[in-house]
């Protein structure tokens, strides 16, 4: 177990060390001048030159790397060349409004996708798997910001039952936040929910067709315990995986759902930063989702080795 | 006093998607208490279907018509409720798989106990108890500490063991026992045969063999069914079958088991039965083995052999029954 | 010892009568409603997209009738600058359709030599590939095109290679997979012991085996593609205007969703059924060419 989990650790570290490496050259070859971005209105070769020094421009890259490395781990993401604030402090602004709206996304696909993906792998070929897979297939299919239009357009500009847009924080007044969460986090939760019912489906039918499962019932176990016990356990142990690979397509979907509701949060952040070439946000944002990301798996993994005795016992990886 | 299981008339067919499946047509066999009846015959012949037909553990797809009684009780008649009660209690299942047939994600006491909570109604302790006495029953070494481990953590045979151990755990009347030794090794096999007859002799539990391994029925069965294409085709006391083998495909089984011992066999030659096992999609009026038959003739080809008896207490389906080696 | 076995357990699939074979997949696939229906939807948008020039101009104005709903006349309604959203719509199905077909394939090109080389030769090769592709798949598949058509700048072309680079990670996994468990089926151990070159053993045995996934990939990741195509496009880091694209007509239609509400609805709808007909291909495809699967 213990090695296990230095090794899973250790690749982690790995992937985000390369991960930065890939952001801060990513963010080099973005077309303009990060001193002339910095200069803003004057742009003498002598103030372009102070500021290439100042801010370590003119030094080769490993060293640039380094010392973005050296200062993010610190905390200090550097500034916006937008306006001047500091990144880490618009990053902490911005990352519980996404944070909140994820979690609501995340909750409204578990509630939907788990449950409905159990019952149409047990009731296979009836008309609930098919209207199940049906709803699967239109939620994969719809692209988000669609999906949003079609939500303001019947809800907002039609009923008037909800806001369109814009964002309320959950300290000052919580009920106008949840009205003003509600369609975004349908939104981001619909294509989750559907991937988590195919993933349920079909990770749960691969159960109940499993050896041990034929043994469950030769036993003379009552269903429940056959589906909710011996079939379930080891259904979930994918849906907990496929939870962790979908937080990259949860992000992604943040930063439309946000840019089409108007949410402050960190998606809104990093579409304005690259409109606005506002590179130590894009740097800041990318590296913090990275990171998110790396650690978020690392915990799908700590749980998976939790419900696996086979790793949990061994330290051997399946 | 009536035999413990009448199987008289067994017909199964699957519904697929390309047509329906005759897998088991006509198939009637009994067994006694405490005895162990074999099935034999090669992969796809209906003798795993036969099996688990009689607990209902057939796929859904499966349509099982003719009738299955234990001790008198018509089992196709049986409600879902009342089949569950009798699996495990009654009728219980060791399965050819022993490497993917206990749950990954449970202890080996857990899915002992497991069955004795269910059946039997046990406390904790006394269910705990009661399957450390199983595993010394199936001959695991020091079981208390085995219940606490996982079956990833055992070998294929300790795993057959823990199966075997789940399946009398209720003192089951039948024990039907699907290819239970083939995934693993000759010396591992067996301890298993061992384990099996010691069940036979201290709880009186009657056994279905399900195997393709003559060997096998020669060491511990009593009575054996020969299936081909999902009939019988040969059915016998052990002793008789193999001093008196009466039909072709039985003869074609028993020159394919490789013998140890040159003097027995001309040259110890293993000999293969050619052709292959038919497709169950038609059922044509024919014997189903005369593809592969060196002894068909035109009559083969017009109707299929019914069974009959040959000789005392044995009974062949072939219009040419007899012990000449072809 | 009991005989031969049934002779389609160990051969792999291709190498087992292929006219018989795909005689009996085409018959599974038809009897599939769905995946029909998805061929017929992917058929339909392919057809639209070709004789798009036959249902007028996409960029002519006609200032006399902005924003006309839905009529005979104009059956999908016109814009805030009097264009025929049909027009508009079919055109844009070229621009959808051809960006996520060629990245996917782009990223199919680059993809399948990648995994080859990996799984099959294994060790210091495979250890690179595997750790890069842990690397970019940390990246979110958006924030991934969204860096890279900020890079590249925004046009056709570069939507099209961002959105290739952005799958080529996830690509190279499933076929490094696939390629690593068909290296150790016994054909493959057989054409080794007979001393064939690896190459050789690739492309006759490897690649036609993993051909399956491959086409039920592509199935699956076409559908993403022009998701992600119509994303960028919508946040403006996709197709400039004027020229259509599904994603800048809802980016366009967002600032008149209570004067003309239709904008908002056709190109979104064209979008879905495109994707859907791509999604219900890919599961029908899935479902005849690896029954093991259970989708």
């Amino acid at each position: 177990m213990t090695s296990y989990l230095l090794r899973r650790l250790g690749a982690a570290l790995i992937t985000l060390i390369l991960g930065s490496v890939v952001v801060f050259l990513g963010v080099h070859a973005l077309p303009g001048d990060a001193a002339l971005a910095l200069a803003g209105e004057e742009r003498s070769p002598a103030v372009l030159a102070q500021i290439r020094q100042e801010y370590g421009l003119d030094k080769p890259l490993p060293v640039q790397y380094l010392r973005y490395v050296g200062q993010a781990l610190q905390g200090d993401f550097g500034q916006s060349t937008r306006n001047g604030s500091s990144v880490a402090a618009v990053i902490a602004e911005r990352l519980p409004v996404t944070f909140e709206l994820a979690v609501l996304a995340v909750l409204l696909g578990i509630a939907i996708g788990i449950p409905a993906g159990i019952a149409s792998a047990l009731r296979r070929g009836s008309g609930l798997d098919y209207a199940a897979n049906g709803f699967a297939l239109v939620g994969l299919s719809v692209p988000h910001f669609w999906l949003g239009l079609l939500l303001i357009l019947e809800f907002a500009v039609q009923l008037h039952v909800l806001p369109a847009s814009g964002y309320a924080s959950p300290l000052s007044d919580p009920v106008e936040n949840l009205r003003r969460m509600l369609l975004p986090a349908i939104v981001l939760g619909t294509g989750l929910s559907a991937v988590l019912m195919r993933q349920m489906r079909s990770s749960m039918l691969e159960s109940l067709s499993a050896d041990y499962v034929r043994t469950a019932r030769a036993k003379g176990l009552p269903q429940w315990r056959v589906v909710g016990v011996h079939a379930l356990r080891n259904s979930l142990v994918t849906v907990v995986t496929v939870l962790g690979l979908q937080l990259g397509a949860l992000i992604s979907g943040a930063v439309i759902t946000e840019q089409i509701f108007v949410i402050p949060g960190f998606g809104k952040l990093l579409v304005d930063a690259v409109f606005q070439r506002d590179y130590p946000v894009i740097q800041g944002v990318t590296l913090v989702t990275v990171t998110g990301y790396v650690v978020v798996n690392l915990f799908v993994d700590l749980t998976y080795s939790l419900l696996n005795p086979r790793i949990r016992l061994s330290g051997r990886s399946t | 006093m009536s035999a413990l299981l009448e199987v008289d008339g067994l017909g199964v067919t699957f519904t697929t998607e390309d047509g329906p499946v005759h897998a088991v047509n006509d198939v009637s066999l009994t067994i006694q208490r405490a005895q162990i009846l074999a099935v034999v015959g090669e992969s796809g012949c209906g003798k795993s279907v036969t099996a688990m037909s009689i607990p209902g553990l057939l796929p859904e797809n499966a349509q099982v018509s003719g009738s299955i009684r234990l001790e008198g009780v018509e089992l196709t008649r049986l409600g879902a409720g009342e089949l569950r009660r009798l699996r495990g209690k009654q009728v219980s299942v060791v399965f050819q798989e022993p490497m993917t047939s206990l749950n990954p994600a449970f202890s080996v006491g857990y899915q002992i106990v497991e069955v004795l909570r269910q059946h039997e109604r046990l406390g904790r302790r006394t269910a705990a108890r009661r399957a450390v006495e199983l595993l010394e029953l199936v001959g695991i070494p020091a079981p208390s500490r085995r219940l606490r481990e996982y079956p990833h953590q055992l070998s294929g045979g300790m795993r057959q063991r823990v199966m075997i151990a789940i399946a009398v755990a209720c003192s089951p009347k039948l024990l039907i026992a699907d290819e239970p030794t083939t995934a693993l090794d000759v010396t591992i096999q067996a301890g298993i045969l061992d384990v099996m007859r010691t069940l036979r002799a201290e709880l009186g539990t009657a056994i279905m063999l399900i195997t393709h391994d003559l060997g096998v029925v020669a060491d511990i069965a009593d009575r054996v069914v020969v299936m081909y294409a999902g009939r019988r085709v040969e059915q016998a006391g052990v002793d008789e079958l193999f001093a008196q083998p009466q039909h072709p495909y039985t003869l074609g089984l028993l020159g394919a088991v490789p013998r140890l011992s040159v003097t027995s066999g001309a040259r110890g030659r293993l000999t293969e039965i050619p052709g292959m096992v038919p497709s169950l999609h038609e059922d044509p009026d024919e014997c189903s083995f005369a593809p592969r038959c060196p002894r068909a003739a035109a009559d083969c080809r017009a109707h299929r052999p019914a069974l009959r008896a040959v000789r005392d207490e044995h009974l062949a389906a072939c219009f040419h029954p007899g012990p000449v080696r072809p | 010892m009991s005989g031969p076995a049934p002779a389609d357990a160990q051969v792999p699939a291709p190498l087992l009568e292929p006219p018989r074979r795909r005689h009996r997949l085409v018959r599974r696939f038809v009897r599939r409603r769905l995946a029909v229906l998805g061929l017929v939807l992917v058929g339909a948008f392919v057809t639209l997209a070709l004789f798009s020039p036959l249902l007028g101009s996409a960029t002519a104005q006609d200032f006399a009738n902005v924003m006309v709903p839905p009529s005979w006349a104009h059956p999908l309604g016109t814009d805030d600058l009097g264009r025929s959203e049909l027009a508009r719509t079919a055109t844009g199905a070229r621009v959808s359709l051809l960006a996520g077909v060629l990245s996917t394939a782009l990223a199919l090109a680059m993809a399948i030599p990648i995994g080859l080389v990996a799984g099959y030769y294994r060790g210091w090769a495979d250890a690179v590939v595997t750790r890069a592709t842990d690397v970019m798949l940390a990246f979110p598949f958006l924030i991934l095109a969204v860096g890279l058509a900020a890079i590249l700048g925004a046009s056709l072309r570069n939507v099209v290679l961002a959105l290739g680079l952005s799958q080529l990670p996830g690509l190279v996994r499933v076929i490094r997979g696939e390629v690593l468990a068909l290296r150790e089926q016994d054909y493959v151990a057989a054409a080794v012991a007979d001393g064939a070159r690896d190459v050789s053993i690739m492309a006759r045995f490897i690649l036609p085996n993993a051909m399956s996934t491959l086409i039920v990939q592509a199935t699956v990741a076409i559908p993403g593609a022009i998701i992600g195509e119509a994303t960028l496009s919508f946040l403006g880091l996709g197709v400039q205007p004027p020229t259509p694209s599904w994603g800048t007509m809802l980016s366009a239609a967002q600032g008149f969703l209570d004067q003309a509400p239709w904008l908002a609805v056709f190109p979104g709808l064209a979008i879905a059924l495109t994707t859907l007909g791509f999604n219900l291909l890919g599961d029908g495809l899935r479902d005849v060419l690896d029954p093991r699967s259970t989708r």
